[in-house]
């Protein structure tokens, strides 16, 4: 056994003893010392195995009748990394945070299914069979679950969250069940190598590929399958909520490429413009109802929506380029979407994490209730705002990195490339423009909404700073955002190897460079680190000409302009929701927005009004538009059919019978 | 081949024209407006008075702030600065050409926006919240038309290098009236108006609250602080007429390994250049009035519509 399997396995082992003892002794430091060691040996397990060491194994007595599957190549390697990095972070986070009074987060349940969820998310990966993979997919699907539910003795809505969370994802399971049962029928055999080597009918490889694209997307959270998506993250535990961003969703993403690039060998161009055209979807509407809903997880989740897609967006411009005959185009593209998998999970941990601090404070995670909370959780305010520079995008911020890659790739299409390249492509710039313009003001609310200025709630005032231990989960997180901002150049081998499992005919090389990123054959460059430095320079440089041009130094505190009218209450402030106003007008036929204007007119007079009330609130179109027909539909047929099942033991025998004879008679029919 | 002391001289006139120049073309503008007002105006070195007259006064700190209202400035005159010193105003060799390309220049202006947007939330003033919140609502519908319009520029030269952009459009001219430069450029002119808070989207010389966009912002702001902001906006007028007129007039640009004198040439050139673009956007200004603010969505869409077709002319003609 290689040195990736060792580790591997001790990862494996390690989840399970912290499980076990997080069940035996309930004490927050056990379980979560154990996931860290777990989380450290799955992190150096996934690195060891991008460098180049290749691990892969077969354990025919583990399961019965298919046996245990296993294989470590570096794009298992890269998702394994990212979730090892995350459940260290999470799990340091945890200890403290599950201390939190009436939680009941160190309860034995909550305590043992973290890890086993940690383990679940490292084996998906390193599953090299139809069978494993489904049997990881399910235990991923099943302690994610029980975790979403940790706190449904509080709060009713975690178990309406918790029921969408299950169907939605069963659904998905049941998809990616039959796509890849289809795909192990027409091969003739369920291991990865088999799978790989097959030749399929076109026809069959459209259908796994469709019917497996449609279980995948549903567990990345793009449109229309993302409603699960802001209603559990916002309901779970929030070092929960972390893990399940920052970490389960890239399995969605992780999925497609295994199935569709590496074994299908990549399809026609139709697949992957669905894929992108997927992808800008949920990019698009993901920002835009994260930019006008005022929740800060919910706020966070449907930014998981917007960033999975930008993630697809790479991901199906890098399978139509390999269909154009670009491949270092397609290589360039993946490895864009790669590495925002990679920067994504490092800035939602974070994002999270801090949400889950500010939770705990205050009890509130509505903005409008949030505010000045940079001077009562210093720490936690500069943690969340290193976050959301890097989720907005900006300058020195690891997701400006890869989406300048992405769009680099992007805007590469050569005009010779047919029609659908070049009207396609330019669209996708757009999207991504407008969701990466979107995604500013989105944090730019968060921020200076939810911890600037005075507070605008009772819990807000009250907020103290977090304990060290979640203070160090969010640091952790913290450093390697920046690490991977400044110095993208310690990812990008890896993300590079990666892509290259899915594209073996790529050139090396596509992107190089230590200090600047050169991109192979253009003059492309971008040099992170350089712009940090050189606004660090111009920061001192401006600082030092005040200093020596300003003629007094002492600052004075003066009251703030209220237009004479003495004193503001911090009801005066602006809140998110007000703050999102002009783009929720601006983007109203989109968003649809809901409002309701009821006046109590006094009672001795109709002109006298006596209260006036009023709501707003936006809602989720898809799920209003779709989710609740569908419903409906169900529930109706439910009900239309309720008159078949009377009770009658009679009828229940008679309808036995029935089918019975109808399958014979089918049977003598067709054979 | 491009040499230390090359790249030395090229970023400090840069530098130093934009330092030195910016408050010359906001007070030009203004000049050129009140001329054509009717005023007599109050001289082309006015804003340079200001600035020195705020740099004299106490620092003030507004009650509730902290550390982010104090950053902001610093940080939206750092941004700018780094501009300067990364776009390709005197010679097609961007002194830092190694640092950035157009992407990275639109996000450190967009930078600058976001910390000044910050600075204006930490005040808890109604105000305050107001400009930040239209000022990001500008800024995320801006963004798919600069973007677009550098795929169009992008196109021709197959790279987003600004060096490369620049040299392509100086060595043939006749670029510059492709179908693809002239949407492009008026896409670009008009996002520059959003940028930089001008006339129709905003009007610096408002004083009332509930029209301003960028004033509001920075109600809250004064002594040096103010003088920091006002040169960081005009800087960031200056920065992005300079850029324009690289990208679409690079005539009299300095090119590769040029020598001292080229470099002075392209000065004074790039001053002329950026001085009569200034002046024709002070005169639209006179003959305009400032759009409702949900009006500008629509102007916006307009500048898209332009970036597209520049993105599309680039395709399919070439």
């Amino acid at each position: 056994m290689s040195l990736v399997g060792w580790l591997f396995a001790a990862a494996l082992a390690l989840c399970a003893l912290a499980a076990i003892g997080g069940l035996v002794w309930p004490r927050s430091w056990v379980a979560g010392a154990g996931t860290v060691a777990a989380g450290l040996a799955a992190a150096t397990a996934g690195v060891a195995s991008v460098v180049g060491s290749r691990w892969s194994a077969w354990l025919p007595d583990v399961l019965p009748l298919a046996g245990v599957r296993l294989s470590i190549d570096p794009l298992a390697g890269l998702f394994m990394a990212v979730t090892g990095g995350v459940s260290v972070c999470v799990a340091v986070y945890g200890i403290g945070y599950a201390r939190t009074p009436g939680h009941r987060l160190d309860s034995r349940g909550v305590q043992a299914a973290v890890p086993l969820f940690v383990g679940a998310m490292v084996l998906v990966p390193a599953a090299a069979s139809v069978s494993t993979l489904l049997l990881a997919w399910e235990l991923m699907a099943l302690t994610s679950l029980l975790l979403v539910l940790a706190e449904h003795r509080r709060r009713a809505e975690v178990g309406r969250a918790g029921l969408w969370y299950a169907v939605m994802t069963h659904l998905g399971f049941a998809a990616i069940l039959a796509g890849l049962a289809l795909f192990a029928a027409g091969a003739a055999g369920e291991s990865f190598d088999q799978l790989r080597a097959a030749e399929l009918p076109p026809g069959l490889r459209n259908a796994v590929f469709v019917v497996t694209l449609a279980g995948f997307t549903s567990k990345a959270g793009i449109v229309p399958l993302h409603v699960w998506l802001p209603r559990a993250h916002p309901e779970a535990p929030s070092h929960v909520s972390a893990l399940m961003s920052a970490a389960m969703v890239n399995m969605g993403c992780y999925g497609i490429v295994r199935v569709g690039l590496d074994l299908l060998g990549g399809g026609p161009a139709w697949w992957w413009l669905v894929v992108l055209a997927a992808g800008a979807l949920s990019a698009l509407y993901g920002i835009l109802q994260a930019v006008v809903t005022s929740d800060l997880k919910r706020l966070l989740a449907y930014s998981t929506t917007e960033n999975m897609g930008l993630v697809l967006v790479g991901v199906g411009a890098a399978g139509f380029f390999a269909a154009s005959r670009a491949p270092a185009l397609a290589g360039l593209a993946l490895t864009a979407a790669l590495l925002h998998v990679v920067n994504h999970a490092g800035f939602k941990t974070l994002l999270f994490l801090a949400a889950g601090s500010v939770l705990r404070a205050t009890g509130a995670r509505d903005l409008d209730a949030l505010g000045g909370l940079r001077a009562r959780m210093p720490h936690t305010t500069v943690l969340f705002a290193i976050g959301a520079l890097c989720a907005s995008a900006l300058p020195p911020g690891n997701a400006f990195v890869s989406e300048w890659l992405l769009l680099q790739s992007l805007i590469r299409v050569s005009p010779l490339s047919g029609v659908a390249g070049a009207v396609t492509m330019p669209l996708a710039v757009a999207v991504i423009a407008l969701s990466a313009g979107l995604a500013v003001a989105t944090f730019v609310k968060a921020f200076g909404v939810g911890f600037l200025a005075r507070p605008r709630g009772v819990g807000a005032e009250r907020a103290t700073e977090s304990p060290p231990s979640m203070l160090a989960g969010m640091g952790l997180a913290a450093v390697a955002c920046l690490a991977l901002a400044v110095v993208p150049a310690l990812a990008l081998p890896a993300v590079g190897s990666a892509a290259a499992v899915a594209f073996p005919q790529t050139p090396p090389g596509l992107v190089s460079g230590a200090v600047t990123l050169a991109l192979a054959g253009v003059r492309g460059v971008l040099s992170p680190l350089l712009i940090a430095g050189s606004l660090v320079v111009a920061l001192v440089a401006v600082l030092g000409t005040v200093r020596l041009l300003a003629a007094r130094r002492a600052r004075r505190v003066a009251r703030l302009w209220d237009c004479g009218a003495g004193p503001m209450s911090a009801r005066m402030e602006y809140t998110a929701t007000s703050f999102a106003e002009p783009l929720q007008r601006v983007f109203d036929d989109v968003l649809a927005p809901e409002t309701d204007v009821d006046v109590t007119p006094a009672r001795e007079s109709a002109y006298l009004v006596e209260r006036v009330a009023f709501h707003a609130r936006v809602p989720d179109r898809v799920e209003r538009r779709l989710y609740a027909p569908l419903l409906a539909a169900v529930d109706g047929v439910g009900r239309s059919v309720r008159g078949l099942a009377n009770g009658s033991v009679h009828r229940y025998l008679a309808y036995g019978f029935y089918a019975l004879i109808g399958m014979l008679v089918v049977l003598a029919v067709l054979r | 081949m491009i040499t230390p002391v090359q790249v030395a001289v090229q970023i400090t006139v840069q530098i130093v024209l934009v330092v030195a120049g910016a408050p010359l073309l906001t007070g030009m503008m203004r000049q050129v407006r009140a001329r054509l007002e009717g005023r007599a105006g109050a001289g082309v070195l006015q804003p340079w008075r200001d600035l020195r007259k705020l740099a004299r006064k106490e620092p003030i700190t507004p009650q509730g702030t902290g550390w982010v209202f104090r950053l902001a400035p610093l940080v939206a005159a750092a941004t700018v600065l780094v501009v300067a010193a990364v776009v390709p105003l005197t010679g097609t060799t961007s002194p830092l050409a190694g640092v950035g390309d157009l992407f990275a220049v639109v996000a450190l202006l967009a930078l600058g926006s976001v910390a000044l947007a910050l600075g204006g939330l930490d005040t808890g003033t109604a105000f305050g919240g107001m400009g930040a919140s239209r000022e990001m609502t500008v800024l995320a519908l801006v963004e798919p038309t600069i973007l677009m319009s550098i795929f169009a520029l992008s196109v021709r030269v197959g790279s987003t290098n600004l060096g490369a952009i620049v040299t392509r459009t100086a060595e043939d001219p006749l670029d510059v009236v492709s179908p693809v430069s002239l949407f492009a450029a008026a896409a670009l002119a008009i996002v520059t108006i959003a940028e930089t808070g001008r006339i129709p989207m905003d009007n610096p010389a408002t004083h009332l609250e509930l029209t301003m966009i960028h004033e509001a912002m920075v109600l809250e702001y004064a002594g040096p602080d103010l003088a920091l902001i006002e040169w960081a906006s005009a800087a960031r007028l200056g920065v992005l007429l300079g850029l324009l007129a690289s990208l679409f007039a690079p005539w009299g640009i300095a090119g590769v390994g040029a020598g001292l004198a080229a470099v002075a040439l392209a000065a004074l050139i790039l001053v002329i250049k950026v001085a009569v673009l200034g002046a024709l956007l002070a005169a639209g200004e006179v003959f305009m009035a400032k759009l409702r603010l949900f009006r500008v969505p629509e102007l916006l869409a307009g500048s898209f519509l332009m970036a597209l077709l520049a993105v599309s002319a680039s395709f399919f003609l070439g």
